[in-house]
């Protein structure tokens, strides 16, 4: 019994993580602020990625552009 | 035991579910929302007209280049029964000021700083667009904007104001 009302506890409690809504699309204003970006500028970002693709013969992996806006 | 254990993991499934958008064929949520001069729009109002509902944010890249669109969609049709009605979510007033400034909008804005429009129709992605016919149905839902989805919603357009 004890193990079953520590799931119990469990179940309920992973609940709980359901109650965090993530922001809606038309939520996404701060997030697409420049300032929210993780590199401090896309052209750099853009051009060492190309270099280093170039060099290792791989790519992929960063994605393009994305401030997380929500945008297509 | 297990329809005990069944059932609360349907109670866990049920409580994550996420509102159901609004699709083609349904019927547009009502809504009424001021414009900039403070005069209430409502969908209501414009019902016998085919209305084109856009969602924008200052914010967001691709609406920028919606509206030369819009305006253009506008001034072919807008004398023809078109009535485009882009509702605006920034959160900030100014902040979509200063976009219209930049971007002149010849068709009707209205502000929504709350949210509560994009939520009833349940937007899935910036911007998202509704074209309703005169009805009140959805007949197209349009996410994003693309270039080559121009035309065929154009078409569209048409087509419902022929069937007016």
């Amino acid at each position: 019994m004890p193990l079953r009302l520590s799931l119990l506890v469990v179940v309920l409690a992973s609940a709980g993580c359901a109650t965090f809504d993530p922001p809606k699309p038309w939520e996404k204003g701060e997030l697409a602020k420049p300032q929210m970006r993780f590199d401090a500028n896309p052209l750099t970002t853009r051009v060492t990625q190309h270099v280093y693709e170039s060099k290792e013969g791989a790519s992929g992996g960063y994605g393009i552009g994305g401030g997380g806006c929500g945008c297509n | 035991m297990p329809l005990r254990r069944l059932l609360l993991f349907a109670a866990l499934i049920a409580s994550t579910s996420p509102a159901l958008a609004v699709e083609a064929g349904e019927a547009a949520p009502a809504f009424a929302l001021p414009n900039a001069k403070g005069e209430t729009v409502t969908l209501d109002k414009l019902k016998g007209q085919v209305v084109y509902v856009d969602f924008w944010a200052s914010w967001c890249g691709p609406c920028k280049r919606s509206f030369p669109w819009m305006n253009d969609m506008q001034q072919r049709y807008g004398g023809k029964g078109l009535s485009i009605v882009a509702v605006n979510v920034d959160k900030k007033r100014e902040d979509a000021d200063k976009f219209l400034g930049q971007t002149p909008a010849q068709f009707t804005i209205v502000f929504d700083p709350a949210g509560a429009t994009p939520s009833s129709f349940a937007v899935k992605g910036m911007p998202s667009s509704y074209l309703i016919d005169g009805k009140g149905n959805v007949i197209v839902v349009e996410q994003g904007f693309h270039d080559d989805r121009k035309d065929a919603v154009e078409d569209q357009i048409r087509k419902l104001l022929a069937a007016r």
